[in-house]
């Protein structure tokens, strides 16, 4: 059997994949090692976070699914960052590990475009830089137009604990032992990455009153903007908070020759990620903080484990107990998990075209930690573009891009394409430079209008946006002409616009009810104003960069005068446009000048 | 941008010797054709004895320098041929390169080639043109504090400041529920800001400073008729024979000559137009006379000790009563009929002694702690205006901060000085701005 798309791998990425291209209306397979793991969450039990939480909004305004299927499945919802401005706040979701990957099996079985098989891929059939078809271990050669691997930490993946190291994916699960080679025969540059994760302890043995209670919010929030919240207010699962203590710390150093990550095992390890650093780590490295913040958080309403947030460490299991019964309120924990990490292989990014597509292997797209990211987020919004821009490449259609201005997806897959990675790379909102563009309030806004053009946000779903925007501009408009007397007389704009008021105070002058989302987005447009006309000015500037675009058969080796170090990279990205050129570190200001002059020079002389 | 390029590197036609700067890929092969060694022998940065010949004729008895690549200032092959002074033999060395290949190199070329490959920063570069400038031996040293990049490790001091307070935002916003991390307050941008702002204007009033030295101070000579300006300019000018007489720059169309007076220089105002008329104000017109004086930092308004005072004089001392001045009563070896009650004024006879007036120059500006004083100052109106930019963010910045915006939005701000900061030393990007920078250097180097 023939297929139009092939998704190899069924986590996070693979999922937003296969759905984007079957509801594109394009005849996909899923390839998975295994079903039941299909959108399992190995690590963390939280959809979302600082900036996540944004591109999970991102995800949803493009017609991803992700969102929708964590709001259906939530145990927890918080706005992070609520007290500081609305650039920043972000939604976290504590996630039910059985509840999430269960619904989204049933979607995927459920989907008439979409296929499951399980097996392994374990080579590509390429003809003339082409992806023709993929090979499974079973020895079967399934043809596609399209194939993207979405492969997670499977590829040679290794699990390590203490000095110990077995070959095995995450909970037991089989490795790809052949692909990476065989993408490495193929011209990949193969890097080998590594990330962990705390020990599982069982609920009732923990005594929480030794800890401090951490509730979700009292207020009702969806990711989704089409979905009403599925969840109760009042039934949310709590989580806990508790602290490493100075035996803790004792216990890591006198132990720390044990830690697989400290030289337990000496072999060449696999970067880890240095935002998500190991508790052996975080004592090492910040010797004088007398004790670190640990979160306990249910993982399911249907199981009792719970995750130690801030605990990952790759010691052996002995110490690993002595650790965890260390911890006030868990002196008695029974461990049901213990930590582990994972080394796994994954491509260089800056193999890929700012679409996905690899470099070297056309109608080849690649997406999730085998790009070098971590994060259930960051896996799904490459899925979701990957899924896409396939779909769009076997329709003739222009890949879809989005600016760095435009979507936390933007700037993550341009860093990826333009930067590279080093360690596992995790979204920050320090990546973002017009973050006050990239809000979680307007992701619809700045969104759905692409997700309709590639026809996965259907006409309903559109008009919702456009009726949301045209009130937005009413309510300024009217707010421009109605006054109040404060201090003394002012338009209610000039009254919204101060810091200490709040539209709401002032709604009931309005001539109609508007939606709360629609006051409370024309109050950001109002108050910061000012500030978002920065932001603008500055994408505007960084525009005309990406506008200058620079020649696909540059030969970087005649642009004279180029320092040594910006050729190499230049010649490894490929950039573009001037504007990625720059974005790479080591081509500084004078070798874009450099090469400003050198392409002038180019186009002239092809005239 | 690989071709090799050519100037004439000294001033032309003063000094014992000249230099002709070459630079690029084919500067040893273009000079080795008007050589009569063989250069492509000689070791780099080696000085080579030897004449310049056209054919068979020598044209010059000449030291040649060889520099190869990289460690040249433009970092490619540079040679450089001291030619004896004299502006037809120069001329003709010249000739004989463009003749053999070589190109004339545009104004500030040879920097631009510097900077654009690597070998100086923005600053510096601008520092380079300075240095060809100073006229000084102030200006000199001002000059050696950019090349040397203290204004560099002044803009790092302050960038990498603002970079701590941005990263620790950041980690707030990324890590909110973590205590270990120090939460980023509002009082301690408040204290950064402040600093950035005394280290800033601080750094504006040294500018100033540095502009009056680099640049020296536009002196107007006024005066009625006959009051005696041409004798006082002849004193100053004979006390001082350093005169330099082709003024650069924008002073251009109005300056006449440069004195220095101490270590620093006067740029004399012309007013030629004006020292033969009638009535001088009502001949040059109201505005032209304003616009003269508005140019001046400094008016020394001369008047006549032996004579009473005029309306014309009581109208030069009205136009010009904002302005710094310095009113001269001369002839003060004649019979006294000037009543100068109210005035503060320096009495000279310019036919024997004005050394009281240039000591008044020098307290006026403070000309010998200027002298001594290390500067740290930006050269040019470009980086001037930079900074009242980043002075005038930060002030919105602390507006902002007063209206209770919050910190993660007040960072936009942060980033924007960092940038405009960056700008100065060339560190952001900015495709005029080197064309706009290199037009303005001058040629040769």
């Amino acid at each position: 059997m023939d297929y139009e798309v092939i998704v190899v791998g069924g986590g996070h990425a693979g999922c937003e994949a296969a759905f984007a291209s079957a509801n594109k209306g394009h005849k996909t397979l899923l390839v998975t090692g295994s079903i039941d793991k299909i959108a399992m969450m190995p690590c963390n039990p939280h959809i979302g976070g600082s900036a996540k939480g944004i591109v999970v909004r991102e995800i949803d305004a493009l017609g991803g699914v992700m969102g929708k299927v964590a709001d259906k499945t939530l145990l927890q919802m918080k706005m992070l960052n609520f007290s500081k401005g609305p650039a920043v706040r972000s939604l976290r979701a504590q996630a039910d590990k059985v509840a999430y990957p269960k619904l989204m099996q049933e979607e995927l079985q459920k989907h008439k475009n979409i296929d499951i098989v399980e097996d392994l891929v374990e080579d590509l059939i390429i003809e003339d830089n082409t992806i023709k078809a993929v090979k499974l271990s079973n020895g079967d050669i399934i043809n596609a137009k399209a194939v993207i691997l979405t492969t997670g930490t499977y590829m040679k993946a290794n699990i390590l604990v203490g000095d110990t190291r077995t070959v095995s994916g995450p909970a037991g699960t089989r490795p790809s032992l052949f692909l990476s080679d065989n993408l490495e025969k193929l011209g990949f540059k193969i890097l080998r990455l590594k990330t962990g994760t705390p020990p599982r302890i069982q609920r009732d043995t923990i005594d929480f009153s030794k800890t401090k209670m951490e509730p979700g919010d009292d207020k009702y929030y969806t990711f989704s903007f089409d979905d009403k919240p599925y969840y109760k207010l009042d039934e949310q699962e709590p989580c806990y908070l508790t602290y490493t203590t100075g035996e803790t710390h004792k216990i890591i150093m006198d132990n720390l020759d044990k830690s697989s990550m400290y030289g337990a095992i000496q072999e060449k390890l696999g970067t880890g990620p240095r935002y998500c650093p190991s508790i052996e780590d975080k004592v090492v490295r910040f010797k004088d903080k007398e004790r670190h913040q640990l979160f306990l958080e249910p993982e399911s309403r249907y199981f009792d484990d719970i995750y130690v947030q801030g605990f990952s460490t790759s010691m052996p299991h002995d110490v690993q107990e002595k650790m965890v019964h260390s911890l006030p309120g868990l002196e008695n924990a029974k461990i049901l998990r213990y930590a582990y990490a994972i080394e796994y292989d994954a491509i260089d990014p800056r193999d890929l075209y700012p679409s996905l597509e690899t470099k070297i292997i056309e109608n080849l797209y690649t997406a999730g930690q085998i790009n070098g990211t971590s994060g259930y987020e960051e896996a799904a919004c490459q899925g979701l573009m990957a899924g896409i821009n396939a779909s769009l490449k076997i329709e003739n259609k222009e890949p879809l891009i989005l600016g760095r201005d435009e979507a936390y997806i933007g700037v993550l897959i341009d860093d990826l394409v333009t930067k590279g990675v080093r360690d596992p790379y995790r979204l920050l909102t320090s990546r973002a430079e017009y973050r006050l563009l990239l809000r979680s309030d307007n992701a619809d806004l700045r969104l759905r209008k692409h997700g309709y053009e590639v026809g996965l946000i259907n006409k309903r779903q559109y008009n919702k946006l456009v009726k949301k925007e045209e009130n937005i501009n009413k309510i300024i408009e009217e707010l421009k002409e109605l006054t109040i007397k404060a201090d003394k007389k002012m338009t209610l704009f000039d009254y919204v616009k101060r810091v200490e008021n709040s539209i709401f105070e002032i709604e009931d002058k309005l001539s109609t009810k508007y939606d709360y989302l629609e006051l409370e987005q024309a109050e950001i447009i109002i108050k910061y104003e000012g500030y978002i006309k920065k932001a603008r000015k500055e994408a505007e500037k960084m525009h005309k960069l990406e506008d200058k675009k620079i020649p696909e058969n540059i030969n970087y080796d005649d642009v004279p005068n180029l320092a040594s170090e910006a050729r190499i990279k230049l010649k490894e990205v490929r950039p573009l446009s001037l504007g990625q050129a720059l974005r790479i570190s080591g081509v500084n200001p004078s070798d874009i000048s450099i090469l400003s002059v050198y392409m002038k020079r180019y186009f002239n002389d092809n005239r | 941008m690989n071709d090799t390029i050519c100037a004439i590197s000294t001033a032309v036609g003063v000094g014992a010797i000249s230099i002709v700067r070459v630079s690029g890929e084919d500067a040893i092969s273009i000079v080795n054709k008007i050589f009569d060694r063989d250069l492509t022998k000689m070791d780099s940065h080696t000085i080579n004895y030897g004449h310049i010949v056209d054919g068979n004729e020598i044209i010059d008895e000449v030291m040649v320098s060889i520099m190869k690549a990289p460690k040249t200032f433009t970092k490619e092959d540079i040679v450089e041929i001291n030619c004896h002074g004299g502006i037809s033999s120069t001329n003709k060395v010249l000739e004989l390169l463009l003749t053999n290949g070589a190109r004339l190199a545009e104004p500030g070329e040879f920097t631009k080639r510097a900077f654009l490959n690597g070998r100086i920063n923005l600053v510096e570069a601008e520092s380079v043109m300075d240095m060809i400038d100073a006229k000084t031996e102030n200006a000199r040293k001002l000059a050696m504090n950019g090349i040397e990049g203290k204004i560099s490790n002044l803009i790092h001091e302050i960038v990498d400041k603002l970079y701590d307070i941005n990263s620790n935002i950041e980690v707030n916003i990324d890590y909110p529920e973590y205590e270990d991390i120090e939460v980023m307050t509002e009082s301690q941008i408040q204290e950064v800001s402040k600093f950035i702002d005394e280290k800033l204007k601080k750094l504006l009033i040294e500018s100033e400073n540095g502009k009056i030295i680099k640049e020296g101070i536009n002196t107007l000579i006024l005066g009625r008729p006959n009051v005696g300006k041409s004798s006082i300019l002849n004193k100053l000018i004979n006390e001082d024979k350093a005169i330099v007489t082709d003024i650069a720059g924008t002073t251009r169309d109005i300056v006449e000559g440069q004195i220095r007076v101490g270590g620093v220089l006067l740029n004399i105002i012309d007013t030629a137009g004006i020292r033969e008329t009638e009535d001088v104000v009502e001949k040059i017109g109201v505005e032209k006379s304003l616009n003269l004086i508005k140019d001046a930092n400094l008016i020394i308004l001369v008047l006549n000790n032996n004579e009473p005072l005029t309306e014309e004089d009581k109208k030069l001392l009205e136009i010009t009563k904002d302005k710094k001045r310095i009113i001269v009563v001369n002839k003060i070896d004649l019979e006294t009929k000037l009543d100068t009650t109210g005035l503060d004024v320096v009495k000279v006879s310019a036919t024997k002694d004005i050394d009281i007036l240039k000591d008044k120059i020098s307290d006026l500006y403070n000309l010998e702690e200027l002298n001594n004083k290390e500067l740290t100052y930006l050269s040019n109106s470009r980086q001037i205006s930079l900074v009242k930019k980043a002075i005038s963010i930060n002030n919105h910045l602390m507006e902002s901060f007063n209206s209770g915006i919050p910190i993660d939005i007040l960072e936009i701000d942060i980033k924007e000085i960092c940038e405009t900061l960056n700008e100065i030393i060339g560190e952001s990007y900015d495709d005029k701005l080197i064309d706009r920078l290199f037009a303005n250097f001058c040629l040769g180097k």
